[in-house]
C-alpha cells in the first residue's frame, strides 16, 4: 500500500488503483516498495514495538488445531505476543454477528474498524486469517483507521497491508520472533 | 551423491501428474485434426477435473456431451445434467464450494439465464471454469455466431479470456484452471470462443500425450475456508452471508467487491506466464494501421493484414488474449505508432471498441474506428475489413 490510513471513505484496493501486487517469493512489501524479507521483518517488529496498543489478530488457521502446523503456529503466536508486548484479539469467526461483536475481545472481518477504534490499536499483525477475509478487513482498516497493518500470510501475501510478509510458515514465524528480539534489544523497550 | 527421486503420482484416471509448465510448454506434442468442441474434451481430459454439470445448448451442446463421455471413461469425477442454465451454474458453485475442480459450458441466452450466478461465483471466490461458446442474444432467436453476451459478463468479477482458435482454446482451458486456482487469484475464469466458427470447424491442433494431466486442485489453499462438514473452520464459517447482510457494514460489501477486482489484477503475472503474454502481435511492427481484436475477428484481421500488404499498405493485429484483466499496458505500448486503430467485432454494440477507447483515452492520438461490426451469424470476410481501411484512408472512394 502507499500510505497509512485513514485513506478515505471507500475501502479502495491498491491492486486495482495502484497496480501494486504481491511480491515474489523471498521478498516482502513495505508500503509500496518491494524489499528483502529481513528488512520487512525488522520494520514490522519496530512498528509493533513503538506504536500504541500493538495487537495480534490470529485467525482460524491458527486458532483451530486442524493440523500440526496450526498447533505449532498457535504456540508461536503466543511467544510473538510476549516478545512484542502485544495483546492477542482473535478473529475466530468470519460470520457477521447480531447485533454486534464485542470489540474488546474479538475482531470480525466485516467491521474490523470497531475493534481497532475501541482498543485504540495503532499497529497490528494478521496471522492465520484466510486470504479473502484478511483482504476484506485490511482494506476497511486502511480506509477508516490510522492503524499500521502487518500481514503474515502463509500464501502469497496481502498488498493492502502496510507490510506484507508472504510464505510465512512456522519456520519463518520463528525467524520473525528472533528478529523481533533483536529489534527489541536495540530499542531498549 | 545420492540422487533424489521424485515420487510419480497418478490421478483417478491413472494419468501421470505433471506440472502445468510441463503440460503446457515442455511435453512433446503431436498433430491432430479436430473441432473446437473436441479440443475442449481433450483439454478437460488432461485437467484432472472433479466435476462437470451440463445443460446442453447450441452450439456448446457437443462439448458438454463430450465431457459426459469423459465421465464414462473415468476422467471426470462427477457429471450430471442440470434442469436449466441457472440450475447448472448454481450446481457448479456447490461442487466448487465443496472443493472440486469444476467446469461447464454455455452459450448466448443460456448465459443470460444463468447470469445471477456469475457475480456470486466471483464473490464466493470459486475458481470454476466456464467455456463460453459465444452465440447471439436476440429476438428473433438466433443460434448463430455473435459475441454480444460477452459484454454482459465484463463486470461480473470473473476473469475473461478469449481464444482465437481450437489450439488457443485447448491451451487456455488448462492454463485457466492453473491461474484461477492460484490462492491470490481464486476467481472464476470464462474462456470464450466464437461458437460455430471454432466449436464446429475442424483444424490442426497440437496436443500433448493424454496419459499426463494437471495436479489435482487443492481446495485447502482457497482464500476462504472450504466447506467441510467434519473439519473446522469450514464447518461453521461459511453460512449464507446474505442472511446476515443487514448486520454488516456497507464498507464490507464495498471492500468485498474491490477484493474480487483485486484478485483479477493479481492474475496478471500468472496469465502472462501461462498464456505467454496477454496480447499477441501479428504483422509489421512499424505499421500505423492497427487492428485490435479478439477471437475469430483477430484471425480475420490477420488475413486482412496479408491482403493489405499486397496493396503496399503495412498493418498489424493486436490480438487480446485476456479481456479481464484488460491488458492496457501492453495495448498502449503496441499502438504507440498507430494513426488508425480499427476494432472489428462480431456484435452490434461494439463492446470491445468501448474497452479500447476507455483504456487508450489520454494515451493515443490515433483515430479509433469501431468497424466492421457483423452479427447474428454473419461472417466477416477479410475483404470487408480491407474495404473499411481503404475507405477510412480515402485511398479509394468506392471499393468494388
Amino acid at each position: 500500500m502507499a500510505k497509512l490510513g485513514p485513506s478515505g471513505y471507500s475501502p479502495y484496493s491498491v491492486a486495482y488503483f495502484q497496480k501494486l501486487l504481491n511480491p515474489q517469493e523471498g521478498q516482502a512489501l513495505l508500503y509500496d516498495q518491494i524489499v528483502p524479507e529481513e528488512i520487512a521483518m525488522r520494520e514490522a517488529a519496530k512498528a509493533m514495538l513503538t506504536r500504541q496498543n500493538p495487537t495480534i489478530f490470529p485467525g482460524p488457521q491458527v486458532l483451530y488445531g486442524w493440523s500440526e502446523e496450526a498447533k505449532k503456529k498457535a504456540k508461536l503466536v503466543k511467544e510473538m505476543a510476549k516478545v512484542l508486548n502485544a495483546k492477542i484479539i482473535p478473529m475466530y469467526d468470519y460470520r457477521p454477528k447480531y447485533p454486534k461483536i464485542n470489540p474488546a475481545v474479538e475482531i470480525n472481518p466485516n467491521h474490523p474498524n470497531l475493534t481497532i477504534w475501541h482498543n485504540r490499536i495503532k499497529a497490528c499483525i494478521f496471522i492465520g486469517v484466510h486470504c479473502h477475509y484478511a483482504n476484506v478487513a485490511l482494506k476497511i482498516i486502511r480506509a477508516e483507521t490510522d492503524c499500521f497493518t502487518i500481514a503474515m500470510c502463509s500464501m502469497d501475501g496481502h498488498e493492502d497491508a502496510m507490510i506484507t510478509l508472504r510464505d510465512q510458515h512456522s519456520e519463518e514465524v520463528e525467524r520473525f520472533i528472533e528478529v523481533a528480539k533483536q529489534v527489541k534489544a536495540e530499542l531498549g523497550v | 551423491m545420492k540422487a533424489v527421486e521424485q515420487e510419480v503420482q497418478y490421478n483417478r484416471a491413472g494419468q501421470r501428474i505433471v506440472s502445468p509448465d510441463y503440460l503446457l510448454f515442455e511435453a512433446p506434442r503431436t498433430k491432430h485434426f479436430m473441432t473446437g468442441s473436441e479440443a475442449v474434451k481433450e483439454a478437460v481430459k488432461r485437467s484432472s477435473v472433479d466435476a462437470s454439470v451440463s445443460y446442453p445448448i447450441t452450439p456448446q451442446s457437443e462439448a458438454a456431451h463430450l465431457i459426459g463421455e469423459l465421465w464414462v471413461e473415468g476422467y471426470v469425477g462427477v457429471y450430471f445434467r442440470g434442469e436449466s442454465e441457472f440450475g447448472v451454474m448454481s450446481e457448479i458453485a456447490g461442487c466448487a464450494l465443496a472443493g472440486a475442480r469444476t467446469i461447464t459450458t454455455t452459450s448466448g441466452p443460456g448465459t443470460l439465464r444463468a447470469m445471477e450466478n456469475f457475480p456470486m461465483w466471483a464473490g464466493t471466490r470459486i475458481p470454476v471454469q466456464l467455456v463460453l461458446m459465444a452465440r447471439g442474444v436476440n429476438a428473433p432467436l438466433s443460434i448463430q455466431p455473435d459475441n454480444l453476451e460477452v459484454s454482459f459478463l465484463l463486470d461480473t468479477g470473473c476473469m475473461i479470456w478469449y481464444a482465437e482458435n481450437a489450439q488457443d482454446l485447448f491451451d487456455m482451458i488448462i492454463a485457466g484452471f492453473t491461474v484461477a486456482e492460484k490462492p491470490a487469484v481464486h476467481v472464476p475464469v470464462v474462456t470464450v470462443v466464437d461458437g460455430f466458427f471454432v466449436s464446429h470447424t475442424r483444424e490442426a491442433i497440437m496436443l500433448p500425450p493424454d496419459d499426463i494431466a494437471l495436479p489435482p486442485y487443492n481446495p485447502y489453499k482457497s482464500p476462504m475456508p472450504v466447506i467441510d462438514s467434519e473439519v473446522p473452520p469450514g464447518r461453521f464459517l461459511r453460512d449464507p452471508f446474505v442472511m446476515k447482510s443487514n448486520y454488516i457494514s456497507y464498507a464490507t460489501h464495498a471492500s468485498w467487491q474491490w477484493e474480487v477486482r483485486s484478485a483479477i489484477e493479481r492474475s496478471r503475472p500468472f496469465a502472462k506466464h501461462y498464456l505467454r503474454s496477454l496480447i499477441e502481435e501479428f504483422g509489421s511492427q512499424e505499421a500505423d494501421i492497427v487492428f485490435v481484436a479478439c477471437g475469430t475477428a483477430a484471425a480475420q484481421a490477420k488475413e486482412a493484414v496479408r491482403l493489405l500488404s499486397q496493396e503496399g499498405i503495412d498493418a498489424k493485429v493486436v490480438k487480446l488474449k485476456t479481456i479481464r484483466p484488460f491488458p492496457e499496458e501492453e495495448l498502449r505500448q503496441a499502438v504507440k505508432k498507430a494513426k488508425y486503430i480499427f476494432v472489428p467485432e462480431f456484435n452490434v454494440v461494439g463492446w470491445l471498441e468501448r474497452e479500447v477507447r476507455r483504456y487508450l483515452y489520454g494515451y493515443s492520438d490515433a483515430e479509433i474506428v469501431g468497424s466492421p461490426r457483423v452479427a447474428g451469424g454473419m461472417t466477416m470476410p477479410a475483404e470487408v475489413i480491407v474495404k473499411e481501411v481503404l475507405t477510412t484512408l480515402k485511398e479509394v472512394k468506392h471499393v468494388i
